[in-house]
């Protein structure tokens, strides 16, 4: 191998001269304890900007370190994440990095990629901060690893008011029968009745199918193993997604969640199910003209999913990323990032009339309704688990066989629930 | 056949050659008039066929942001602006740059190491030669997903900063295999015997030979490797997705995530993927003949 | 690499434009032997050691790996023989694995089928010399100089699934046309998607095995076509009985070509549908699964990949080794 090392290291050499002249900018070295290096996907957008303002705050109450912006872009996250595992593999890791709060990170956990945080709860008062159920979600064998920036809502349902009303509809459904007479009128419309978008799209509408028909706590037993995928109940739900799918647009397996909102906003579309990400987006976009709701039968239950940000074993700076989850924890930070990222803090001391008015209910709903987590955004599963049921999802979406996506999910659960 | 590995000229010289004498029917009857205008009519055809998204792709990316997802999507911008190829060009700038720094020591470097080899292999017939050649040839068709795993940790273990320094090492050990074909099958034909028998006789080295006699006149070969190093490493996105990033790596990383972001702009998405192949179509352009000379002898790779 | 220093019981006789030897090599001194070959393989060298490594090496760790119980970030919990394989047939979450053969499988029928057809028939309308036949050639090859992943842009908009009011793309012209009944899903069609994905690379690769099989019609010698006008055969005949048969050579190229690239299809997946069920092949499952740190079960279907290829590509170098020595 001595061998192999000095041939390959003179290739490299040839190489680097080469390249030499031209690679000046990628300066990485320098001085590096007093950078921290925050790995994220926020690379554009509300996200970018909530990330900017987060970084504000960061730079008052840590003025000893520098922030070194990692945004990896694309794919939704999963070019990040690409990355982001080669680096941990390697064992050269960035100073910290956001995952999403809940099962996700379990995968980090399970390899002794990040540290244990419980300690730092305590000193910085956060413990109390946040809210129990979150707090029991994020603790796995009674540690906790991550730091929570935000709070997002997964099933709420988004409408066009005009389209909507030239339909007859006055008021929301409240059950999944009443929503369908109402799908119904839209589709006599002429109307897309339910936007949707491809594989994780449909996830959240199957997630929000499952609480309807099983409850918040059964719903949450899917999760951690305690609830069987192979009830009548969940039968009951793939065979009303499979209903649901029927309203939807033929081409949804082309669609991003984006593009789903542009039907609504182009008044093509009666309604659609997303995250509350797409209030900021749709403020954004300069469309007032929508309506939201939880889904119907999902009343009182707020499924949630966090963004988080943890301290990676072999952290460079490990005293520079402590004050970066400082102020992530904090309620000055959470302000900075939450207001413009169009998510809620997920403290629970945040003021209401700092943020716009959808926040404003949200953050109402956060405190007062039961917390189910989402596995499509990595709050419920693992991202193996996510994998297989969005690609189960996906073959769902192209045969709509109700009892072979019954066997995968089985399959999936057995294979990767706890 | 020029289309074997065992090519014994310079790769791609059949396609210019001249076109057999035309004798099937006579010139000037019914048949002879009926056959040419049907042969093209079905010419011209396909050339719009082929040239269909290339319209798409210059219409679209003139547009402005009003004009794109309504009726009349396949019509000409009814205001011609800049904006997407502005945008497109702030989002793909400093990856185009990269991608050059990636592209030329690649092919440069590459197609240095096929000469050596390519002389190497056609002259000396050392024992087994055909079964090492074999072995090199069989490392251009490998699925490269059977090494992408460990090849990132190798390249991390080496030390090589991740990005273009890595890919550039990855494409010039991958590159070649290729580049060492076509470099065989030129010498083969090109250099005559004699004059490495000269050259062994009045005792010049190896390398000495190799260095004053055969590089001077490997010109053509060096074209042809240069291009195809080039076009591949340009175009590549397999690599790049797994040991680079949108920060670091090359144009085509940039292009996906301009493209596949969410709620992507088509115009900007469209001029960017002109900008992305502007370097290659001016290459195929420019040095077309070359570049079919790479094809053919590529013909064992893809 | 054991190839460069063992002895072989005998060197083959120099083929037809070798150097002339005068040592039999089998009473060759090692030294005489060490200054005819040395310099060549020392110069050879570095290329051998780098390909043995980051070629056959990494592919040796890849298979190692490809048999470890090692699904996670985690190191491996120990070896575990073929079972990764057997569970991608066996034990794959809805069959998934087998679903990314079946798309590959459509694909790569219409892929190479679409190919040689276009190819052929373009390779026929120019080979006997045609008014402005550049321009025409250069137009059929130009689409072969753009990467997939610029080309995946604008043929993921003119395959845009919408029909009816919402069509887009090339279903957008049916319906201007009044061809309503030709709008069809594209790739998203649940049995055919893969079918409409190969039209991008058609696009692309027709024009490179127009080249070679251009190539083909004008490397047979003249002499055989003014045969067959003495014999008074038609163009039909001519082109059944003598010129077609002498494309052989060619049409196993062109199907190497298409085949192996159809097998290691990705970027152009990648960048027009994403990755998703319903066009997933295994190049795409690979990268899915390495998404998700199951190691072992990447690298499984990177060995399969790889084992497919190499059934095609390894009896092609040797024919091509052999036809060689012949010559």
């Amino acid at each position: 191998m001595r061998l192999s090392r000095r041939v390959s290291v003179a290739v490299v050499g040839l190489t680097a001269l080469l390249a030499a002249t031209a690679c000046g900018d990628d300066g990485g070295g320098g001085t590096a304890v007093k950078n921290v290096e925050v790995f994220t996907w926020w690379a554009d957008g509300g996200e970018k900007a909530g990330l900017d303002g987060l970084v504000g705050t960061f730079g008052t109450a840590c003025p000893n370190f520098t922030f070194v912006n990692g945004a990896v872009a694309g794919g939704a996250g999963s070019n990040a994440k690409q990355v982001l595992a080669s680096r941990l593999t390697q064992s050269d890791p960035p100073d910290t990095f956001q995952a999403h709060a809940g099962n996700e990170l379990n995968d980090y956990i399970s390899a002794g990629q990040i540290e244990d945080l419980s300690a730092k709860y305590t000193e910085w008062g956060l413990t109390n901060a946040f809210p129990a159920g979150l707090i029991s979600n994020l603790t796995v064998d009674g540690k906790i690893y991550s730091v929570p920036a935000n709070i997002h809502r997964a099933n709420m349902l988004w409408g066009n008011k005009t389209v909507l009303a030239s339909a007859g509809i006055a008021a929301n459904a409240t059950s999944l029968d009443a929503f369908f007479t109402d799908l119904d009128k839209l589709k006599a419309k002429g109307v897309t009745p339910l936007a949707l978008g491809k594989d994780w799209t449909q996830l959240m509408l199957f997630e929000s199918v499952l609480i309807s028909n099983l409850g918040a706590d059964k719903f949450i037993g899917l999760w951690n193993g305690s609830t069987p995928w192979d009830g009548a109940d969940v039968t009951k739900s793939i065979a009303d997604l499979q209903k649901l799918m029927t309203y939807t647009n033929k081409d949804r397996d082309t669609f991003d969640w984006t593009d789903a909102e542009k039907l609504i906003m182009e008044g093509k579309a009666g309604y659609q199910l997303m995250g509350d990400w797409e209030a900021a987006d749709l403020d954004a976009k300069g469309f007032k003209d929508y309506s939201y709701t939880v889904f119907p039968g999902n009343t009182g239950v707020f499924q949630w999913l966090a963004d988080s940000f943890v301290l990676p074993k072999g952290a460079k700076n490990a005293a520079g990323t402590e004050c970066w989850l400082k102020t992530v924890g904090s309620a000055e930070g959470q302000k900075a990032f939450n207001t413009k990222k169009g998510s809620i803090p997920a403290r629970t001391d945040a003021v209401a009339a700092d943020y716009p008015a959808y926040q404003q209910t949200a953050i109402a709903d956060w405190k007062s309704l039961k917390q189910v987590p989402s596995c499509a955004h990595g709050a419920g599963c693992s991202q193996g688990y996510m994998g297989a049921l969005n690609s189960a999802m996906g073959k769902f979406s192209s045969d709509g066989n109700v009892s072979a996506l019954q066997t995968a999910l089985v399959a999936a659960a057995g294979q990767f629930a706890k | 056949m020029s289309t074997d590995v065992a090519t014994p000229h310079l790769p791609g010289e059949d396609l210019v050659a001249p076109p057999p004498r035309q004798r099937l029917v006579v010139p000037g009857s019914r048949n002879a008039v009926v056959a040419r205008t049907v042969r093209y009519a079905l010419l011209i055809f396909f050339v719009l066929i082929v040239l269909m998204p290339l319209y798409v792709l210059v219409v679209t990316s003139f547009k402005s942001g009003r004009e794109i997802g309504v009726n009349g999507q396949w019509n000409l911008p009814t205001e011609w602006t800049f904006a997407s190829w502005t945008k497109a060009w702030t989002a793909l700038g400093p990856s185009f740059v990269r991608t050059l720094q990636l592209a030329i020591p690649v092919a440069l470097i590459s197609s240095f190491i096929g000469a050596a080899n390519g002389f190497v292999l056609s002259r000396w017939r050392f024992p087994g030669a055909d079964v090492v050649f074999t072995l090199i040839l069989f490392g251009m068709f490998i699925p490269y997903q059977a090494v992408m795993i460990p090849l990132r940790e190798v390249v991390v273990w080496l030390g090589i900063p991740s990005g273009i320094p890595t890919l550039i090492f990855v494409h010039t050990i991958y590159g070649i295999p290729i580049c060492t074909l076509i470099f065989r099958n030129y010498y083969a034909t090109i250099v005559p015997v004699e004059i490495i028998e000269a050259s062994k006789v009045d005792g010049a080295g190896l390398l000495r030979t190799f260095w004053s006699i055969i590089l001077p006149i490997s010109m053509p070969g060096f074209v042809v490797t240069i291009i195809w190093q080039f076009t591949s490493s340009w175009n590549d996105y397999l690599f790049a997705i797994f040991l680079s990033n949108t920060r670091n790596g090359p144009i085509t990383i940039a292009l996906n995530a301009l493209a596949g972001a969410q709620s992507p702009d088509y115009a900007a998405s469209m001029a960017g993927a002109l900008i992305t192949s502007l370097p290659t179509l001016l290459v195929y352009i420019l040095l077309g003949r070359w570049f079919i000379g790479g094809l053919m002898a590529g013909s064992v790779k893809n | 690499m054991a190839t460069n220093t063992q002895v072989p019981a005998e060197v083959r006789p120099p083929g037809g434009s070798q150097p002339g030897r005068t040592h039999r090599p089998g009473r060759m001194h090692w030294h005489s032997r060490l200054r005819q070959w040395g310099p060549g393989l020392l110069l050879l060298s570095p290329s051998l050691i780098l390909l043995a490594i980051f070629v056959y090496g990494l592919i040796g760790w890849t298979i190692n790996l490809s048999m470890q119980d090692r699904h996670t970030a985690r190191p491996s919990k120990g070896f575990v023989g073929l079972d990764n394989y057997v569970n991608l047939f066996a034990n794959d979450i809805s069959d998934r694995f087998v679903h990314s053969l079946k798309n590959l499988a459509v694909f790569t029928v219409v892929f190479i089928g679409g190919t040689l057809l276009l190819g052929l028939l373009w390779a026929f309308l120019l080979e006997r010399g045609a008014k402005a036949e550049g321009v025409f050639r250069t137009v059929y090859l130009f689409p072969m100089a753009v990467s997939f992943v610029a080309s995946g842009v604008v043929w993921r908009w003119l395959m845009n699934a919408g029909t009816g009011e919402n069509a887009g793309g090339i279903n957008a012209i049916f319906e201007d046309l009044g061809l309503g009944f030709l709008e069809n899903p594209w790739w998203t069609h649940p049995n055919w998607g893969m079918a409409a994905m190969a039209m991008p690379a058609i696009w692309q690769l027709s024009g490179y095995i127009m080249a070679l099989f251009i190539a083909g019609f004008r490397g047979i010698s003249h002499d055989l076509r003014e045969a067959a006008y003495v014999d008074g055969a038609t163009s039909y005949q001519l082109y059944r009985h003598v010129l077609f048969p002498q494309l052989t050579p060619t049409v196993l190229s062109a199907l190497i070509i298409t085949g192996h690239m159809s097998m290691k299809m990705f970027d152009l997946i990648m960048s027009v549908s994403g990755a998703q069920w319903i066009t997933e092949v295994p190049a795409v499952y690979v990268w899915q699964t390495l998404l998700t740190s199951d190691y072992a079960k990447s690298a499984a279907i990177s060995v399969f990949l790889l084992v497919v290829v190499a059934l095609v590509i390894v009896p092609y170098l040797v024919h091509v080794n052999r036809a060689e020595k012949r010559s």
